[in-house]
């Protein structure tokens, strides 16, 4: 059996997924890379008629379909957009596996995910070395979005915008928690993840303070891990199950009421690509993913459903005064979970501020993990789109519910040399309770 | 393709958008009608006018096939490249060039997405009403190439009504000039009319002027539910004998209304034979009167009840139940073969009972909605096509509804086109003189045969 028939039998596991696409095109509505590049091996319909053609043997070498695969953001507008309702991620991120396991995996790729990210331990050690050092390679680019930017331009890095590694990750100001429940009688897991570990621990620090206010019980274990996204997204199961398996250990379901994030991306790995990659393995580790779903919640949406925040002064007119913030939301937020009204009402919870919707909120900024490695320019595009909606709703400050939307935004600002500062909803709901 | 070739391609339209690798040629091998891919050779993407005239010429002089793609959402399979050869992307060409809001026409390039055009439009307070069910995505090339209808045929016509005049390239790569920005034009021959609907088998569009209309300034929709679907079907013979036309007259039988509510739950009547969903629009005084009229008449035919949106948010509700129709039908099986054969609208009541004798013999699932008020039905067949079996039945049914469309003096497609879908049974609905005499018209005018070859009088 040829190698190529080899690969078509793997895809046909697949097949029932893939014939659900009528090829009626409505994807090309609102594919961001596709009103970038306009050509239909960037839009979902494209990609999977190339599943379809794999699996009918039609290629001689798999590695034209596989860059195509690669070239997304795996941001979902498609799916949530799509007529027959084909679920376009589970079908990418289980081809990428199939392929990456039939190509093999990059060097660079196999040093970043199995060399440090399935290691929890050395990862905090390195980004913490990185931190210490960073200073000498970046200088600061935009200080009212917080943003730096390289000295030289090294490869990776290029005329990036970006957040630095902070100097005091979250798991240094605070390496683990477990506190009982005051008066709410509720106590979660806190899943930290790595971008607010790393990058924005005020963002941490800020729902650990909320948290408190409420007398909520909070289990925050030490040396978390990596949802598993970027391996997963490269199609490195190996290193995803690892670092599954390593939370799962850590979160034992039973010990809490619901685990909160308060990254989009976490959330929605968690919740909905655990059980999807689970589903077919044996007992244990899937019905540990299954109930950790089950107890998943994203913080505004912990906030607002179970805590029962609500709007200030919403219809009274007395917000218009406030500091003018808008909202940005994240894909794995809406498109992937259906959360928008909550990170909304947190915004409006503080009188501070004054709320503003943008154009096109839910368009996806462009990040997309390792697609803005790859396809730096595309996604600059993208966001650049974005930067005008945020412009046009005349604000200075805009918030996104996912760390990594807030890297994005803080480029794209940072880059129009606006003033215009990043947050997260719950930063605007800890400034209100900290007054209190 | 040889390389010299090749690269004269992308000396004319860049380097950057000529694609020839396997990989990209299968995703400009299909669109949306259920058919088998085509691969072509070759797909560019000219970025202006001078290029787009390039490619024409090169193709015909290398004789090379030539099919233009705009979205690639043709239900009829026109922008499958059956005979290979080059595909023409038209997404590089998506300016709108003027909206003239004091001689009311626009000047567009063909690439342009139908949905936004409108919505330029209606910036300007004017109205470009139609709105093929794909107009998100959908482009106004393809458009006015494959005739496209949409919601509003009844009361406002369909793309050819709108369409003043046309700049394309022929096959040589000439400019040819037809119709005009004028209201009125009476020079030369109606070229225009002869590109309308011709699936770029007769030329390649370069320019289109479109008509613009002003909005209506008053809504109201209503929905009426009949426990007969004879009643609901006789209803709709029955306004327009009335000779009340509303903007939008369209039906939905029992089983689109079980699968739109068992996705949407918006609270439809499950056991309801059948639903007309009615809008009239225009000045204030008209759209009361009319609408009393037509839910009388609904009354009067049987409809076991009548509700007319009070607000724009209850109009909503109405339409939404509608434009999700496709959709819940396409989540019940994994193919979906949308037809569109079109009656004379007094035999609308005949041909639903047709349909569901045709649901009964070939034991398929059909589910029958559409533009009721323009005779333009959309019984849409739920099938597995890797089921043999049924995918063969699926075809004998098809093939008898089109007998029964065109014995009650209709037609075989109302919007979506002839393409390769329909061009075996073109010779039924017509006759021999018709096919012989279209087939003399693209010899004449494509003698090499590279324009869309195939398409609608076949080979």
């Amino acid at each position: 059996m040829s190698d190529m028939k080899a690969l078509a039998n793997l895809m046909r596991e697949l097949e029932d997924q893939l014939v659900v696409c009528m090829r009626c095109g409505m994807c090309q509505a609102v594919c961001p890379v596709f009103a970038e590049t306009g050509r239909e091996s960037d839009v979902a319909r494209g990609k999977l008629a190339l599943l379809d053609g794999l699996m009918q043997e039609m290629f001689k070498q798999p590695e034209g379909v596989n860059e195509r695969l690669n070239k997304c953001l795996l941001c979902g507008s498609c799916s949530a957009n799509c007529p027959s309702g084909v679920n376009v991620l589970e079908i990418f991120i289980k081809a990428r596996a199939i392929l990456t396991d039939y190509t093999g995996l990059s060097p660079a790729k196999k040093i970043i995910l199995r060399g440090m990210l399935a290691r929890p331990e050395l990862f905090d050690r390195l980004t913490e070395w990185g931190a210490k050092f960073q200073k000498y390679f970046t200088k600061p680019a935009n200080e009212i979005v917080g943003t730096s930017c390289a000295r030289i331009s090294p490869p990776f890095i290029g005329d990036r915008h970006f957040r630095t590694l902070a100097e005091n990750p979250f798991h240094k100001v605070l390496p683990s928690l477990d506190t009982k429940p005051g008066k709410s009688g509720l106590r979660v897991a806190f899943y930290v993840g790595c971008l607010l570990d790393k990058i924005f621990p005020h963002v941490a620090q800020a729902v650990v303070d909320v948290l408190n206010h409420h007398e909520v019980g909070i289990f925050m274990p030490s040396d978390q891990g990596c949802c598993g996204i970027p391996a997963i997204a490269s199609g490195d199961t190996k290193t995803f199950y690892e670092l599954i398996r390593h939370n799962m250990e850590k979160f034992e379901a039973q010990k809490f009421d619901y685990l909160i994030t308060s990254c989009a991306t976490c959330t929605s790995t968690i919740k909905k690509i655990w059980p999807m990659m689970t589903r077919h393995e044996s007992g244990d580790i899937r019905d540990k993913a299954e109930a950790l779903a089950k107890k998943t919640l994203d913080i505004t949406q912990f906030l607002v459903s179970e805590v029962g925040v609500r709007t200030e002064n919403a219809d009274s007119g007395e917000t218009r005064d406030g500091i003018r913030i808008t909202y940005h939301d994240p894909c794995h937020l809406k498109k992937s979970l259906g959360i928008s009204s909550e990170p909304r009402t947190l915004l409006q919870s503080n009188s501070d501020y004054c709320f503003e919707e943008m154009p096109e909120a839910d368009r996806c900024c462009g990040l997309g993990g390792s697609f803005n490695l790859h396809y730096y320019d595309i996604s600059t595009d993208i966001g650049k789109r974005k930067r005008d909606n945020i412009l046009s709703a005349d604000c200075s400050a805009v918030a996104a519910g996912c760390p990594a939307c807030m890297i994005q935004l803080s480029d794209v600002l940072s880059k129009g040399g606006d003033q215009i500062s990043v947050r997260h909803p719950v930063e605007i709901y800890a400034e209100k309770v900290r007054k209190q | 393709m040889n390389q010299t070739l090749l690269k004269e391609f992308q000396e004319k339209v860049g380097r950057e958008n000529v694609f020839a690798d396997k990989a990209d040629m299968l995703t400009y091998s299909y669109d949306a009608a259920v058919l088998d891919p085509v691969l072509p050779d070759l797909a560019v993407r000219p970025e202006n006018s001078e290029a787009l005239g390039h490619v024409v010429r090169l193709c015909n002089e290398n004789r090379l096939p030539l099919t233009v793609r705009g979205a690639g959402t043709n239900l009829s399979g026109g922008t499958i490249p059956v005979s290979g050869g080059v595909v023409l992307l038209t997404n590089g060409l998506s300016r709108i060039l003027e909206i003239n809001e004091a001689d009311m026409y626009a000047v567009v390039q063909p690439g342009v997405v139908t949905a936004e055009f409108a919505a330029a439009v209606a910036e300007k307070g004017l109205f470009y009403p139609p709105d093929p069910g794909s107009q998100a995505v959908s482009t106004l090339g393809g458009n006015v190439a494959e005739n496209a209808g949409g919601l509003r045929g009844l009361k406002y016509g369909v793309t050819q009504d709108y369409v003043m005049g046309i700049q394309f390239f022929d096959v040589n790569g000439e400019l040819v000039k037809t119709g005009s920005r004028t209201v009125k034009c009476a020079t030369g021959y109606n070229l225009t009319g002869l590109m309308v609907g011709s699936e770029g088998t007769l030329g390649v569009f370069d320019e289109i002027i479109l008509k613009l209309i002003p909005p209506p300034a008053h809504h109201k929709a209503m929905m009426a539910v009949f426990d007969k679907m004879d009643n609901a079907s006789e209803t709709v013979a029955a306004i327009i004998a009335r000779h009340i036309i509303p903007a939008t007259l369209e039906f939905m039988d029992n089983f689109t209304i079980r699968a739109v509510e068992a996705y949407s739950n918006v609270g439809l009547p499950t056991d309801a034979a059948a639903m007309l969903l009615i809008e009239t629009d225009g000045h204030p005084a008209q759209v009361e009167e009319e609408a009393e009229k037509v839910e009388n008449i609904c009354r009067q035919m049987g409809a076991t009840s009548v509700r007319v949106a009070k607000d724009a948010s209850e109009r909503d509700s109405v339409w939404a139940a509608r434009r999700s129709a496709l959709s819940a039908l396409a989540k019940l099986k994994p193919t979906l073969v949308l037809e569109d054969a079109t009656v004379p609208r007094s035999k609308i009541p005949l041909m639903v009972r047709a349909l569901e004798d045709i649901a009964e013999k070939y034991n398929l699932s059909i589910g029958t909605f559409g533009h009721a008020g323009d005779g333009n039905l959309h019984p849409t067949i739920l099938t597995d096509r890797r089921d043999k079996a049924e995918w063969e039945r699926v075809e004998t049914a098809i093939e008898t509804i089109f007998d029964k469309a065109l014995a009650l003096g209709g037609t075989l497609s109302g919007e979506h086109g002839t393409g390769i879908a329909k061009s075996p049974f073109l010779e039924k609905e017509t006759s021999k003189a018709t096919l012989f005499y279209s087939r003399k018209v693209k010899k004449a005018l494509d003698p090499n045969n590279i324009l869309n070859p195939g398409k609608i009088i076949g080979n």
